[in-house]
């Protein structure tokens, strides 16, 4: 293993901030692996944290092909991290939302564009990431229709499901597209949740990672076959909505099957404890996204559903 | 009349409202309290402001285009529709973004009434608006630099828009500002629709310029005069500077330390001026002394001293 700097923060009273790859065999850049970029995104740096001391272990063992080389970037963002904020520097923007960025722009503008620099010429690109919204996820990979997305490859992480997203013009300034247009092949792999650790969850991940190096000829691993991918498209997702704000007392959480009509969850009354709303499933289908927070506004969507999917 | 575009329930006790101020013609106000609809089509222009909880300079235009019409009442012969605070909870908790989602509501137009409650939100503010003759959006800058009145236009609508932005008494247009005509922003979705709408910055974030204020509060009345809301008198207008991306030379930090500017803002510099410094309060140096690399107007300067690497410092319009 040779830890390299990628780029250095300067700062007026703290310690410089150092973003640090891991690199892994030498040879061609064949996989790179970014985890925090936002400061709340906790469980994507220990899962790359993980996967780092995995690889070290992988490496000792000969276990990398040789003339291909991986790098692991655990944390971009460790400023923020360090203070509880889940954006960057003083000017509070998001680093998802800042790339390509630009060597002559803002510091923010500058750290993007320093860290793509650094990481555009691998072959495969895959970057641990959290949703905008406050919540549990199934495991899974996602990728963005931008012509050159394959679900094919998406598969051979072997997580359980695969998400494809039309971009949003918003999208256009995230990691995974500007990967995707310097031409890597581009994953966002989500684990359940970002501001806490879940050793399961942590280890189902390094374990996909594992496996599609593996199956992509970077390591030698035998590593359990994981799961036929089921490949959805975000908008076929059905959204459950609050229609009253209130306390939020879920009853299902995402990965479990649902029946049309079953109970999901209740709102209820923060002052008096009545329960205002009773949240049921329009629909058969697979809980692909829960709302975690214990307190819900009207329109929150509590639940993201796969319509029609049995376990 | 003051209603309700749209209005959310949040978790405990308190509902959050987009409101907006219709101010119309006094022979109109009977039949549209009765009805909520006019019989005859009036022009009408949406002035909007408080998608940044920060910017607050648009408050003292909203507040000061109520107070003339008001005083003037039977000059005004369209619509003029005020929007104060699109992002209300922003405004009273003093943040940038929506405080709930940490989303900055600038870049969720032109939203979704399926979509989470920041999407149904300005999906809402769209539909609202939606039918105006016009839309200003009244920005302040952050709370980093200090700003001229400015239009900015994108050079896809410039064409169509440089008419209108000449009418607003700003010191300058801007022309292809990609930052703020980014494409998930309001001003990019009602042009989209077919509404003309224009950005308008100006001061400081967290601040009110009165002097600027009543600036482009004149554009506005000159506006609305050409465009059929107005029949009073309007004060004499500047021509603004109209400029392209090309002729504006960015000025950014190299080291970190604390920013003391040198010039003022809105001032003229020549080439090799000193800008300002860049100082280290540990130990008394100097990390950098800024100079003017062009000449020109300086309408861009930082307020905000503590700086990092490439924190912009001032923009020179050559």
């Amino acid at each position: 293993m040779y830890i390299k700097d990628l780029y250095t923060v300067e700062s007026l009273y703290r310690e410089n901030m150092v973003v640090k790859g891991y690199q892994f065999g030498k040879g061609d850049k064949a996989a790179c692996i970014i985890g925090s970029l936002r400061g709340n995104e906790l469980q994507q740096m220990y899962i790359c944290s993980q996967l780092v001391r995995k690889l070290k272990e992988l490496e000792a063992n000969d276990c990398i092909s040789s003339g291909k080389e991986i790098l692991v970037v655990p944390v971009v963002n460790a400023y923020s991290m360090n203070v509880g904020k889940r954006f960057y520097g003083v000017e509070q923007t998001d680093l998802n939302r800042t790339f390509p960025g630009s060597s002559y722009g803002t510091s923010t503008a500058r750290l993007t564009d320093a860290v793509l620099q650094q990481i555009k010429d691998y072959s495969y690109g895959i970057q641990f990431t959290s949703f905008y919204m406050q919540g549990e996820f199934v495991p899974h990979v996602r990728m963005m229709e931008t012509g050159y997305q394959n679900t094919s490859l998406a598969n051979l992480f072997g997580l359980p499901y695969v998400v494809v997203r039309k971009p949003k013009p918003i999208d256009t300034k995230t990691l995974n597209f500007n990967w995707q247009d310097e031409m890597t092949a581009a994953f966002s792999v989500y684990s359940n949740r970002s501001d806490e650790i879940d050793e399961n969850a942590a280890r189902q991940v390094v374990a996909a990672v594992l496996r599609f190096l593996t199956r992509m000829g970077i390591l030698h691993y035998e590593s359990h076959s994981g799961y036929i991918s089921h490949v959805i498209k975000e908008e076929d997702l059905t959204d459950i909505h609050a229609r009253k704000g209130g306390f939020f007392r879920p009853f299902v959480k995402a990965g479990e099957e649902v029946r049309y009509n079953q109970e999901c969850a209740e709102i209820v009354d923060p002052y008096e404890g009545e329960i205002l709303e009773r949240i049921v499933a329009p629909t058969d289908g697979i809980i692909f996204f829960a709302h975690t927070n214990p307190l819900a506004s009207e329109n929150e969507i509590l639940f993201r559903l796969i319509h029609r999917l049995h376990e | 009349m003051v209603e309700k575009v749209v209005e959310m329930e949040l978790p405990v006790g308190e509902k959050l409202s987009i409101i907006k101020n219709r101010i119309l013609p006094d022979s109109c106000e009977k039949e549209y309290e009765e009805t909520g609809m006019l019989s005859k089509k009036l022009p009408r222009i949406a002035l909007v402001t408080g998608i940044h909880g920060d910017e607050l300079e648009g408050q003292y235009v909203c507040y000061e285009i109520a107070r003339r019409i008001r005083e003037q009442k039977e000059n005004l012969t369209g619509i003029v529709d005020v929007y104060p605070a699109i992002n209300p909870l922003g405004i009273e908790n003093a943040v940038r973004s929506i405080p709930t989602s940490d989303m900055d509501m600038n870049r969720n137009f032109p939203g979704d009434t399926e979509g989470d409650p920041t999407e149904q939100l300005a999906a809402a503010v769209v539909a609202d608006i939606a039918g105006a003759d016009f839309c200003l959006d009244v920005h302040a800058s952050d709370i980093f630099v200090k700003e001229i009145p400015q239009v900015r236009v994108s050079e896809e609508f410039s064409e169509r828009m440089l008419p209108y932005a000449e009418l607003l008494n700003v010191d300058m247009i801007w022309m292809n500002a990609t930052a703020t005509v980014h494409e998930s922003t309001l001003a990019h979705s009602m042009n989209l629709l077919g509404i003309p709408t224009m950005v308008v910055e100006m001061g400081l974030g967290g601040r009110i310029n009165k002097s600027y204020g009543n600036q482009v509060v004149d554009g506005i009345f000159n506006l609305m005069k050409k465009l059929g809301i107005w029949k009073g008198e309007i004060a004499i207008m500047q021509h603004p500077v109209v400029s392209t991306d090309g002729e504006v030379e960015f000025i950014r930090a190299e080291h970190v330390g604390i920013f003391l500017p040198a010039i003022e803002h809105n001032h003229y510099v020549r080439e090799g001026d000193l800008i300002g410094e860049i100082v280290n309060p540990v130990d008394g140096t100097v990390r950098e002394r800024i100079t003017a690399s062009r000449g020109g107007l300086i309408f861009t300067l930082r307020e905000y001293p503590v700086v990092t690497h490439g924190a912009l410092l001032a923009r020179i319009l050559v």
